[in-house]
């Protein structure tokens, strides 16, 4: 999938500390092994008490501290440049969350693929509502932390046309799922970028629009969308099997059990004031069975909350 | 007393297993506060602790086998408590307490021309602090929401939100600490109150000087960690936001407070090692060390200079500019006596005339493995290295080349070494030797596999992975099987020469420290007349024209 803009430097400072390290691994494994064989016992009787030999020391010093700082020089420049965003970088928002991310773009449009033009500078800013996730890019060699509350930012080029599945991974452990939380990288040239921007773009704008007078009701039409979008379905099936949080399958209308936060529990019916609750809320009342199951309730709309509910209802 | 001496035939006194005291029993050893006791109490729950985490580091292998999750082994929140479970396991019951409280316990007052450490009876306590914090943090397993599952970083706000019983297993950390602590000031003042006569700060054998410098570590950082855990312990009981950001808390203030315990106490894993292999490369070479003074600076410098590099662990946090420049500038600092110290070891087989046993190739495999582990380590103090290699098996493999094939290597060379004056038995060489060779190997399959795989970007912490890391997780699981063989095999030998072994002689190899001075096992109190110190440690060959050079 291409190399972008780092890996090139990264590949060469670790290659270059690599070479220095198996040569001075092979001098000390032969001379140990050397020095095993010739100075054995029945080989050399007689040891002799060396206690030192103050120009080794000297050697072994200075020699390894020079190695080290310019290890350090090509590091801090390599890594001077993965901090300094360019200006004209294209800016994308990426949520991290448990267990999957989201990107959304200046005009609106989210998705769970991240999508960026070729060549172009890409600047990334990382936001997190819940616990502590990092987007890693393997392939590019970039990674930085999603901290909650924190402002971090990263940014690289991509350099390769395509669509890269599962080039995206989450590397700060974040809870049962962290595995998996992988997004697909898509590259696309300039043009046709701002092709799909545009029309996606549009998309996205007339679906936040309020229904115009007459027009019939726009809630319900993003449900399924939504629930992608804002990552319940990492948690969530809508055929009946358990993930980490209850199927949704049927899920209006049902009987179940919930247990307060004061650790009592009583049966409830489920209805629309219910479902909000329980995405706004989640700890106020949890499934029997799943107490001990996180949810974070996720940033969302009036219009977002009120088209998921529909979308629950329809299950 | 005329009651404790044997028949006629002998006038010595009894040696420290013979000897009767106030209890009989399992009670003469729980409540004994003789440090040979103690340090075989540690050695015994220690390796009890270790064959555990290994078990479930070979179930965390056996998991990787399966590409597809359906039909797995366990689920992903099994294999997460899992590999919690054997982190906490593994570096806190295990390698942190490790060479010190066993080795240590056992041989520090003997090379000191000691009667015991300094404070007995506060030695028992940190042995029985031990216990209760391990108990403490198997009972969290038992209790609350289900195992632990945080990692044993248990990095904010995830350990505060997870419904797991963390604040129980924080709380046997804490407990764990103040064992800790108790044995660095133990041991400190043994060595500043209780040296033998003539035994200069400079003569003191290099084991020595590993556990001065490791006991003030233990005094200074351990607190931190003490109070990072009384931290997180009150966050998740009063909810009040010091770590969790929805509460007002910043989690990276949690991951500071973290590492300055937790870096510093990698140098409390691996500086003891360092000394253990200083103290065999000279009796089996037969000749004194090279560069003692080097050595000893080293072991001082890395103390001073690892304390100040916890940051590195943190290049990805999005901290400043000037503190990842700063870490990693001290990061590489901490690699330059590092490196000293490995020079002066390959030096010292120089001109030796050297006996090949099992603890010198234990030795020898230390400084290849080691090695490995130093120098993977300077590339992930390399900041736009790091930015890739954190937080994959990269990483993962660095630490395990470090603890494991450092500390542990060196755990299992000095119980080799020492294993005569502490049980009075011989092992059987050969199979000694072949399960080295079995576990070197197996090591290397298995944990310099995750060195590839990490640089071509499989994260860590995780249950499942992606198609085209799955060759390389095979020969993962495959080398764990050989490593695990080479354990047993390790056991096993030790175990049987304590039946079938042939009595060990006063000094088997040789060396030329104050404990092969005592004959036979050591008395309840070390010597029957408190040696004097005349010379240098390994002088081996005084002949005065070669002594300086
Ligand atoms: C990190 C996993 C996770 C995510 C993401 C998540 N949930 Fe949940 N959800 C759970 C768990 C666990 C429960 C059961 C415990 C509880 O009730 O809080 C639950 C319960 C619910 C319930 C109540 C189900 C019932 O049977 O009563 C609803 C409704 C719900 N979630 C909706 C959502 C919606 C909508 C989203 C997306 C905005 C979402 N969840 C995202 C884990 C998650
Ligand atoms: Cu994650
Ligand atoms: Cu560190």
């Amino acid at each position: 999938m291409g190399a972008g803009n780092f890996a090139t430097q990264v590949d060469n400072t670790f290659l270059i500390v690599l070479a220095i390290s198996v040569i001075t691994l092979i001098g000390i494994t032969i001379a140990m092994i050397w020095f095993m064989y010739r100075y054995h016992h029945t080989r050399h009787e007689q040891a002799k008490d060396i206690h030192g030999h103050l120009g080794l020391e000297v050697a072994w010093t200075v020699i390894p501290t020079i190695l080290v700082l310019s290890m350090f020089y090509f590091g801090m420049e390599g890594y001077s440049e993965m901090r300094t965003i360019p200006e004209d970088a294209f800016e994308i928002q990426a949520t991290g969350r448990m267990w999957s991310w989201v990107f959304e773009y200046e005009n609106g449009i989210q998705d769970t693929a991240l999508r960026v033009p070729l060549n172009r500078p890409i600047h990334m800013k990382l936001v997190s509502n819940d616990v502590i996730h990092s987007l890693y890019i393997p392939a590019f060699r970039i990674k930085k932390d999603v901290v909650p509350n924190v402002d971090n930012r990263m940014w690289f080029a991509a350099d390769e046309p395509g669509y890269f599945k599962d080039a995206i991974a989450c590397a700060e452990y974040c809870g049962d799922s962290h595995w998996n939380m992988y997004a697909d990288l898509d590259v696309l040239p300039q043009a046709e970028f701002d092709a799909w921007y545009k029309s996606k773009g549009e998309e996205f704008a007339a679906l936040a629009q309020p229904a115009a007078p007459g027009e019939a009701s726009k809630v319900g039409l993003r449900g399924p969308m939504l629930f992608t979008l804002k990552g319940c379905n990492a948690c969530h099936s809508v055929d009946g099997s358990p993930l980490v949080g209850p199927t949704l399958k049927g899920i209006f209308g049902k009987e179940e059990e919930v247990v307060l936060a004061d650790g009592s529990s009583k049966m409830i019916t489920v209805d629309e004031e219910y479902l909000i609750r329980s995405i706004k809320e989640p700890d106020a009342e949890k499934v029997k069975g799943f107490e001990n199951s996180i949810m974070v309730a996720q940033p969302l709309t009036e219009t977002e909350l009120a088209e998921i509910v529909a979308y629950l209802k329809t299950l | 007393m005329a009651s404790h001496a044997m028949t006629g035939a002998s006038h010595r006194e009894p040696n420290y297993l013979e000897y009767k005291g106030k209890h009989t029993g399992i009670l003469a050893w729980i409540l004994s506060t003789d440090h040979k006791r103690i340090g075989i109490m540690y050695l015994v729950v220690l390796t009890a602790f270790f064959l555990l985490g290994v078990t479930l580091g070979f179930f965390m292998r056996l998991e990787q086998l399966y590409l597809d999750k359906s039909v797995s082994l366990m689920t992903a929140a099994t294999y997460n408590a899992i590999f919690t479970l054997h982190g906490v396991t593994m570096i806190f019951l295990v390698v942190v307490p490790g060479i010190p409280a066993t080795l240590g316990n056992f041989m520090l007052p003997l090379m000191l021309g000691a009667k015991d450490v300094s404070f007995p009876r506060l030695n028992l306590l940190s042995w029985w602090l031990y216990v209760v914090g391990a108990l403490i943090i198997f009972a969290s397993l038992f209790s609350g929401g289900g195992l632990p599952d945080a990692g044993w970083t248990f990095y904010a706000p995830y350990s505060v939100r997870t419904a797991t019983n963390i604040p129980l297993a924080v709380f046997g950390v804490f407990i764990l600490g103040f064992s800790s602590i108790l044995t660095g000031l133990n041991f400190v003042t043994t060595m500043h109150r209780m040296r033998a006569p003539g035994m200069s700060w400079f003569r003191m054998p290099l084991f020595c000087w590993s556990l001065y410098a490791t006991g003030w570590i233990q005094v200074l950082a351990t607190p931190i960690l003490g109070i990072t855990m009384l931290l997180v312990f009150a966050e998740r009981l009063l909810n009040i936001g010091i770590f969790d950001p929805s509460l007002g808390g910043d989690p990276i203030l949690y991951q500071h407070l973290f590492w300055i315990y937790s870096h510093p106490a990698v140098y409390i894993m691996i500086l003891p090692g360092m000394g253990v292999i200083s103290e065999i490369l000279p009796t089996f070479s037969r000749r004194t060390i090279f560069g003692y003074k080097a050595i000893t600076y080293s072991t001082l410098a890395i103390a001073l200079a690892g304390s100040l590099v916890w940051g590195h662990h943190m290049f990805t946090t999005g901290q400043s500019w000037y503190a990842n420049f700063v870490f990693s500038l001290l990061t590489f600092l901490v690699g330059i006596p590092t490196a000293i110290k490995v020079f002066n070891w390959v030096a010292t087989l120089y001109k030796g005339s050297i006996r090949i046993e099992a603890p010198l190739l234990y030795a020898v495999g230390f400084i290849f493995l080691f090695s490995i582990g130093g120098f993977t380590g300077i590339m992930l103090g390399i900041l736009n290295v790091d930015i890739h290699l954190h937080d994959t098996y990269f990483v993962v493999a660095h630490f395990h080349y470090v603890v494991f094939g450092g500390t542990m290597m060196a755990l299992f060379a000095g119980i080799h070494y020492w294993w005569p004056k502490m049980t009075g038995k011989m092992y059987n060489k050969k199979w000694a030797i072949s399960g080295w060779a079995v576990m070197f190997i197996g090591f290397n399959l298995l944990y310099f596999t995750m060195f590839i795989m990490g640089y071509e970007g499989m994260p860590r912490r995780y249950y499942g992975h992606l198609e085209q890391f799955h060759q390389a997780h095979r020969i993962a699981t495959y080398g764990s099987w050989v490593l695990i063989t080479g354990i047993l095999m390790m056991v096993a030998t030790l175990i049987s020469s304590l039946r079938n072994g042939e009595p060990a002689a006063d000094n088997p190899w040789g060396g030329s420290t104050l404990e092969w001075s005592i004959a036979g096992l050591p008395p309840l109190l070390n010597f029957d007349e408190i040696p004097e110190v005349t010379e240098d440690p390994y002088t081996y060959n005084p002949e005065p024209e070669v002594a300086h050079e």
